[in-house]
């Protein structure tokens, strides 16, 4: 390859890919490896003593989880003692896990869940860290739930704008508006109409159902402040890939929906055969794009809920944020980022290996 | 100032002030300050700043001003990047952890300075002073004499404040009248510093703390009988539906009392001129409840320090001295309703002279104030009992949610040999 | 035109007007809120009242927002940072997309993967690290030589011009370009970089569109990095501006005012946009 017209290409090619690379390798790539570096000790933002190689112990502070059986309370005669409901009374987990030295492998560690166990006994889900554990279902169920239907809102907008209609463009603008608010206002104005005794959402519910809709307090309940959340981002977000849809709406040739029309292809025969396959690049785009947004969910949390109540809105990046600059322990947020990584680079090669080339 | 204005009309002068003609210049100290958005603050200290300019010919201030929210940030990151001011000033409570840290030297201010200072605005540190303040803020109950007289309810007094069956009473009361949305609103809109500033010192009245620096633990500090104690106390204010909850929005916290909708609220004085316009004589400030062990408000506010890279200490203390004079505490007082540092402040002072309307807080913040755990663990610590109040509020296991603010708080002691 | 495809578009206006009103509620919301003072603002927050200029009406909360900050002054950091920003990075990503797609060289293939997955990084989470990475590089400016990026336009611009999206966005579309153009261009004795810049980025009108809105929207609304490497007002961006306003009794007024204010210039560019975005329609024959 060193002569020729493959060399030179070779050469051009670096050339062009250089800048911009080198760019992520100083600002993007560098500093990660740092940040890996330090989940590997005890770094703190702020502290006058130097930090020391720990090895996998920030990790396994995440992700440490154990089992235990817990035995219901019992009278003298060996008997379960149960409670004027008739539910078996239960010692405190606390009893267990707290400076018990018969449980030296339970110190420190809290109920994350626990179910129906045999005979009266309840099976505990113990984790070292149930507030990352929390973060880590509920951004994962953030992007199931909202990666498809934020790109799929999104799509039908996208449809929706782009026909050729008298005064299209102020729709394009109005329905784009959302993205183009910071995110940060828009959690922020948002939290006026969610709010549990006389927001806006609440009143105009109870105005169509003629009053028979009982408010709710939208961010103050563990069920569904994900929920408002998740309803927000999608508000947002859609207008954002509404328009990653209409560019690729509109690199599809006019020639075939003239052809197919001269065939009498109907509009869904039209979307199937036309439309769907011309966006298949687009579709990865935009999935992909969404997908990491979702994973990053952070400034609607930090402003709407900070990750109450009871834990129910917390995530990833939030967790990540918070132990790193507020809790100082940047060793730690680090170690949440490197688990974000680890994680997500492995959903996208497996997405990578669904929607692999055939041929 | 005048340099700089001979400086910008001609080049050889620029020359000169560089090679040699300096020892006529004014030297720059540069200061930071966390009120940036408030036209009124600003007034006042660009005022202060040109005083002392004009009154010596060593130094000169050049003033940086950050927004307040993110003020904290701002500095631990000029600290990581290395390019603190000369000065800074600092939130009372966050000012050991800076210390510890080195960000800070230890204040060398002439004999005498602070004598008669309110003990909220001296910021000590491991036996050395680091902060001193131009104010103290305070909180108290706000409630209103017509609503009070007309359910019965006594009026309490620094020397008789309520207790806890009497507040629980009063709050009862107010509730069954139906009169409000909420009969009491501590603030839950406020997050943030707001927690443990304004809801530790309930912790500390019911005889428990966030942690113990001395030993230092939070292990049976906070989650001790009397902590536990605390939360359920706290968690019963929300089970009745007492106060407004967690998802409150900052504009209820606004209005909810001016317009009528709670009766009472727990709030600090900067936000009392609010209130006072509406209510005028018919608004009550009133002292913090005593829950068995003392009625206990807290205590420090924004005070100023010279950070450990100044590379000239003596200029800067000679302007921290310059500030503290009583008649700049009077002129923040009156600005920004703050409580003034020294007795004779307060007495040339409009808000807290004799007769003031908020005289009263003057007296809270002398005999109610106390400091918040005096250690750099404070900062930590106190996200995590802003945690735990959370989620008690929000229904948590009260035991549960003390062990864990406990256990993460002696988590983060023990990563930090225990800030020793 | 007859009667059924006139009630169909009737119908289809209707549809466009009812999503529209979902999309523009909070956003009027917010317009209508900085005419009011703050108490009234709070007051009607809670009903249909909020939507409606009604009340005591004025323009004082954009008065005492220019007083209270130095708004024009951040609109301009904002500005001259995020339209430097766009620029550069859409020279730079496209032309490395460009190396990436029609370009055979060793490496590329790795090179690509590692850009992409960089992507999967969070900016929140390597915020401290880069803080450390910027202050130790130098910079030659007019006031000479110096060690460490904080408290200037660079150390908000350099760091973002290159980023994974914007690059994957032209990959994406360099993709669905018909090769055969390429060849032709070669054929005909062009070198690459002629192509890159005479054939392809002709061609480019809807992503460049496209690229340049999502970075200019990333950059504008920077918060915590600026927060971060501004000490001066001097080069303090807008969001951090909007700090300015949450003081312990908040201006809501002076909040949606200053709102209102700093979003007029996102949406200009939008509509400015919009239009080359409306323009390349014409030039979609290129495909196929």
């Amino acid at each position: 390859m060193a002569a020729g017209p493959q060399g030179r290409q070779g050469l051009t090619g670096w050339a062009m890919a250089s800048p911009a690379f080198i760019l992520m390798l100083i600002f993007l790539i560098t500093p990660f490896i740092l940040a890996f570096g330090l989940s590997f000790t005890n770094q703190r933002l702020i502290s006058p003593n130097p930090a020391e190689y720990v090895g996998g112990r920030n990790f396994a502070n995440l992700l440490d989880l154990s089992f235990f059986v817990l035995e219901p309370e019992r009278d003298e005669a060996g008997d379960v003692i149960y409670d004027d409901e008739g539910e078996p009374e239960y010692p405190r987990l606390r009893t267990y896990t707290r400076n018990n030295p018969d449980y030296p492998h339970l110190d420190g560690m809290r109920e994350w869940m626990s179910i129906g166990w045999s005979d009266d006994s309840r099976l505990v889900l113990l984790a070292s860290d149930v507030v990352f554990m929390k973060a880590l279902t509920n951004t994962i169920l953030f992007v199931i739930i909202v990666a498809p239907l934020q790109a799929g809102f999104a799509l039908l907008l996208a449809l929706l704008i782009n026909q050729k209609l008298r005064g299209i463009t102020a729709f394009r603008v109005i329905y784009f508006m959302p993205v183009v608010v910071s995110i940060v206002v828009v959690a922020f104005l948002w939290r006026f109409i969610y709010d549990g005794q006389n927001g806006l959402l609440n009143s105009m519910l109870g105005f169509v159902s003629f009053g028979a809709f009982q408010p709710v307090d939208w961010l103050g309940n563990p069920n569904t402040a994900l929920p408002s959340i998740m309803a927000m981002s999608i508000w947002q977000g859609v207008g954002f890939h509404m328009i990653i849809w209409l560019a690729g709406l509109q690199t599809i040739p006019v020639s075939l929906y003239e052809a197919a029309d001269i065939e009498g292809a109907n509009r869904w025969q039209k979307f199937r055969y036309i439309t769907w396959p011309g966006l298949r690049n687009t579709a990865i785009l935009v999935l992909v794009i969404i997908t990491m947004q979702c994973f990053a969910l952070f400034a609607q949390v930090d402003v709407m809920t900070r990750g109450g109540p009871l834990d129910s809105t917390q995530t990833l990046v939030f967790q990540a944020v918070q132990r790193g600059y507020e809790r100082q322990d940047i060793a730690g947020g680090s170690a949440i980022s490197v688990l974000l990584f680890v994680f997500v680079l492995l959903i996208s090669l497996f997405q990578r290996w669904l929607t692999r080339d055939k041929d | 100032m005048k340099v700089a204005g001979v400086l910008k009309t001609s080049l050889p002068v620029l020359v000169l002030a560089a090679f040699g003609a300096s020892a006529q210049a004014q030297t720059p100290l540069s200061l930071w300050y966390h009120g940036a958005g408030n036209p009124v603050e600003r007034e006042v200290l660009i005022g202060l700043i040109d005083d002392f300019n004009g009154s010596q010919g060593d130094w000169v201030i050049e003033l940086a001003e950050f927004p307040q929210e993110s003020y904290n940030e701002s500095v631990v990151a000029a600290a990581l990047a290395g390019n603190l001011p000369d000065i800074v000033d600092v939130d009372g409570p966050v000012m050991p952890n800076w210390a510890w840290a080195g960000y800070l030297r230890p204040l060398e201010l002439p004999e005498g300075t602070i004598d008669g200072f309110l003990p909220g605005t001296i910021g000590e540190w491991n036996g050395e002073l680091y902060t001193v303040g131009l104010w103290d803020a305070a909180v108290a109950v706000l409630a209103r004499q017509s609503v009070l007289d007309e359910y019965g309810i006594r009026i309490p007094t620094l020397d008789d404040p309520w207790d806890r069956e009497e507040l629980d009473a009063a709050l009862t009361t107010l509730q069954a009248s139906g009169d409000f949305e909420y009969p009491f609103d501590v603030g839950m809109a406020w997050t943030g510093e707001w927690y443990p500033y304004a809801f530790g010192p309930f912790l500390q009245s019911f005889g428990g703390d966030i942690f113990d620096a001395s030993i230092p633990t939070a292990e049976g500090v906070l989650n001790g009988d009397e902590g536990i104690d605390f939360g359920e106390w706290w968690q019963s204010l929300f089970d009745r539906e007492l106060v407004p909850g967690v998802s409150q929005d900052a504009a209820d916290r606004e209005t909810g009392f001016v317009d009528g909708r709670y009766a009472m609220q727990w709030n600090g004085n900067w936000a009392v001129l609010s209130a006072l316009e509406t209510y005028g004589d018919d608004l009550l400030i009133l002292p913090a409840p005593d829950f068995g062990n003392g009625p206990t408000i807290g205590a420090a506010s924004w005070q100023f320090g010279v950070s450990s890279t100044s590379e000239h200490p003596d200029g800067a203390n000679e302007f921290i001295a310059f500030l503290l004079q009583d008649e700049y505490q009077a002129a923040f007082s009156n600005a920004l309703g703050l409580v003034p540092a020294t007795a004779d402040a307060a007495a040339i002072s409009e808000y807290y002279s004799e007769g003031g309307p908020l005289e009263v807080f003057y007296g809270l913040s002398e005999q109610q104030a106390r400091l918040r755990v005096v250690s750099p663990g404070y900062l930590v610590a106190a996200l995590e009992f802003e945690k735990a109040m959370t989620d008690i509020a929000s229904g948590a296991d009260v035991a549960d949610a003390l062990d864990a603010a406990a256990d993460a708080i002696n988590d983060d002691l023990e990563r930090n040999n225990g800030y020793q | 035109m007859d009667r059924e495809s006139f009630a169909r578009l009737i119908l289809r206006y209707l549809l466009l007007c009812w999503v529209a009103l979902i999309f523009l509620f909070p956003l009027v919301f917010m317009v209508v809120s900085s005419l009011k003072p703050d108490l009234q603002l709070l007051r009607d927050s809670s009903s249909i009242r909020a939507f409606l200029p009604i009340g005591d009406i004025s323009l004082d909360n954009y008065g005492l927002a220019a007083e209270r900050a130095p708004i024009g002054r951040f609109v301009i950091n904002s500005l001259f940072v995020t339209g430097t920003t766009v620029v550069l990075s859409l020279v730079l990503c496209s032309m490395a997309a460009f190396s990436f797609v029609f370009l055979e060289w060793r490496g590329r293939g790795v090179v690509l993967a590692v850009i992409l997955a960089t992507f999967i990084v969070p900016f929140e989470t390597i915020a401290i690290p880069l803080l450390l990475v910027v202050n130790n590089l130098p910079w030659i400016g007019i006031d000479g030589f110096r060690i460490g990026w904080i408290n200037s336009y660079q150390v908000q611009i350099i760091p973002w011009i290159a980023d994974a999206l914007t690059i994957f966005l032209f990959v994406q579309f360099f993709k669905d370009l018909p090769k055969d153009l390429i060849e032709a261009a070669r054929v005909d004795g062009a070198t690459w970089f002629q192509i890159y810049r005479r054939v392809v980025m002709p061609l480019c009108g809807p992503v460049l569109a496209t690229a340049a809105i999502l970075k200019f929207l990333v950059m504008y609304n920077q918060y915590i990095w600026p927060l971060m490497v501004t000490q001066s007002e001097d080069y303090r961006p807008v969001m951090v501006g909007l700090q300015y306003f949450f003081q312990l009794n908040t201006a809501w007024g002076e909040v949606m005012a200053y709102l209102s204010l700093i979003t007029v210039p996102v949406l200009a560019f939008y509509l400015v946009l919009q239009r080359a975005f409306i323009s390349s329609i014409a030039s979609t024959g290129i495909k196929g």
